[in-house]
């Protein structure tokens, strides 16, 4: 599904922030990633959802060699990724609705297809009675909700997110895990980004840990039952 | 519940909405006022030369007793035997005269005065002759006959024309570039304003070639809107200066009765500028996007 060898990723002329990333994410896992602020979850998110191009090594997709394709292949990848950023990145000018329904729209969906699909998942992340709000009418538990619901929108293979806890209280957050839970379950592949090690020992999952401009990959701290 | 159809990117939010139009809309207007302008000239100079180009004047140096009468005859002889002279008339001493009265005054001084007498040749349409051939029998007839074909004239006027003609073209191709120029600008504007929405697009999957139709749709809506406008104007100027040269009854201004190719100019200049606008946004947000991974 997804695997590193020897990556490094840097900025401009930068230093490399990551190097020497060597990993493999098997179909229909669910991994924490996880290390200090600064460690570099959210630029290692990146390299994975193709928003940045490695520095050094070598990145597959999906069973496909990044480097050399083209930028229509790309986006075809990237259609598959689902994205949830810690600072929601929704548009602003839109509503709840038409935010949820631009991964369709970008990948040239019917529009009765779109109608279809994000009226069943607004329903299920619970946003169904704000779908004509605007982002900055809501609350962020909301836009979160919002959020999610535009990164599974088109069924990704792969699901990232950026510290999606970080903006919501513990119970919204346990139920956030609980619906990534339930995507990993009908086969998407599951990488959450957080710092809290609180939650990460709540579940029973591996971790990438980072350190140092490195990765380990560690087993789930929780002692399964 | 509704998915609406309206734009990914938030145009309404940024200056080029206002701005981009206006823009256009005085380059039509410009270009429009040239190309009918240019036309319009090009039209009475083609008139004129056709009309030119179907007479030639037949001169007869004045010479001392009856020699002119004579030398009309032969030189009547002549032109009736060449195949393709449509008519021949004589103009009468009164008609020099009257010909010669806004130069130099009416009075006693003109009847003095040794005229030359002209024949004023028409000319069957489509029909060529050899002029230099002629010459050479109406000289053979009559040394004293001269003929003037008009062509000096007639390539001053073409030479007018042409540089019209291609005033008009440097005219065009230059706001055109000032287009091109200004759509560059305000599209890279555009992508640095609203680079958040384009970034999430991009990490959504979206091809760069759906990105540049928002740019493309949005681009065109304001060239069109601009195109309009500046149509508008040029009309109105258009009408104004027609209702001008009527008062003033110049004939040049004639043609300004908006001929079925100057209309065809007019409506195709807006659409040009959109089109031109929308291919020049198109290239320019391809080009841009490839700087992202």
């Amino acid at each position: 599904m997804v695997r590193f060898r020897n990556v490094g990723i840097r900025y401009g002329a930068g230093p490399e922030i990551l190097h020497g990333l060597s990993f493999r994410l098997e179909a229909g896992s669910f991994h924490f990633l996880t290390g200090p602020s600064g460690a570099g979850k959210t630029s290692l998110l990146k390299l994975m959802y193709l928003a940045h191009p490695p520095a050094s090594g070598h990145i597959e997709i999906f069973g496909r060699r990044v480097a050399g394709l083209s930028r229509d292949e790309l986006a075809a990848l990237r259609r598959r990724i689902g994205v949830i950023f810690q600072d929601f990145r929704l548009l602003n000018h839109l509503s709840a609705l038409d935010n949820v329904a631009l991964p369709l729209r970008v990948a040239g969906a019917s529009r009765d297809r779109i109608s279809r699909h994000v009226a069943e998942l607004l329903d299920w992340v619970g946003v169904s009675q704000d779908v004509d709000a605007r982002p900055s009418t809501l609350s962020d538990g909301e836009k979160q909700r919002v959020a999610v619901a535009r990164a599974v929108i088109s069924r990704p293979d792969l699901l990232l997110a950026d510290e999606p806890t970080g903006n919501v209280d513990a119970v919204q957050g346990l139920r956030l895990m609980h619906l990534f839970e339930q995507l990993n379950k009908i086969g998407a592949t599951v990488v959450v980004a957080t710092h809290d090690e609180d939650m990460i020992r709540r579940f029973d999952y591996p971790v990438l840990r980072l350190r140092e401009g490195g990765l380990a990959i560690e087993p789930a701290l929780r002692k399964s039952a | 519940m509704r998915v609406r159809a309206r734009s990914d990117v938030p145009f309404d939010q940024d200056a080029s909405g206002r701005f981009l139009p206006v823009i256009i809309a005085l380059m039509v207007y410009v270009a429009s006022l040239a190309l009918v302008g240019a036309m319009v000239l090009s039209e009475s100079i083609s008139r004129w030369s056709g009309d030119l180009s179907a007479n030639i004047t037949v001169q007869i140096a004045p010479v001392p007793g009856d020699g002119d009468d004579a030398a009309v005859e032969r030189a009547l002889e002549v032109l009736r035997s060449v195949e393709g002279v449509a008519r021949v008339r004589v103009l009468s001493v009164t008609e020099l005269r009257g010909l010669l009265e806004p130069w130099i005054g009416s009075g006693g001084h003109l009847e003095n005065l040794p005229l030359p007498r002209l024949i004023d040749v028409t000319l069957e349409p489509g029909k060529r002759i050899d002029l230099d051939r002629l010459a050479e029998s109406l000289a053979a007839a009559a040394p004293e006959v001269s003929l003037d074909d008009h062509s000096l004239w007639l390539d001053s006027l073409l030479r007018l024309g042409r540089s019209i003609r291609l005033v008009a073209a440097a005219v065009v191709l230059f706001i055109g570039a000032a287009a091109v120029a200004v759509v560059v600008f305000t599209t890279r504007a555009g992508l640095a304003v609203h680079r958040d929405a384009i970034e999430i697009m991009h990490v959504i999957g979206a091809r760069d070639s759906y990105v540049a139709d928002q740019f493309q749709r949005h681009t065109l809506m304001l060239g069109l809107r601009g195109g309009a406008i500046g149509l508008g104007l040029a009309l109105a100027t258009l009408l104004g200066l027609q209702q001008l040269a009527r008062d003033v009854e110049v004939p040049l201004m004639g043609a300004l009765g908006l001929a079925p190719a100057t209309w065809v100019v007019l409506v195709v200049l807006p659409l040009a500028a959109g089109l031109v606008a929308t291919l020049t946004a198109r290239v320019t947000v391809l080009r841009t996007l490839t700087r992202l991974p």
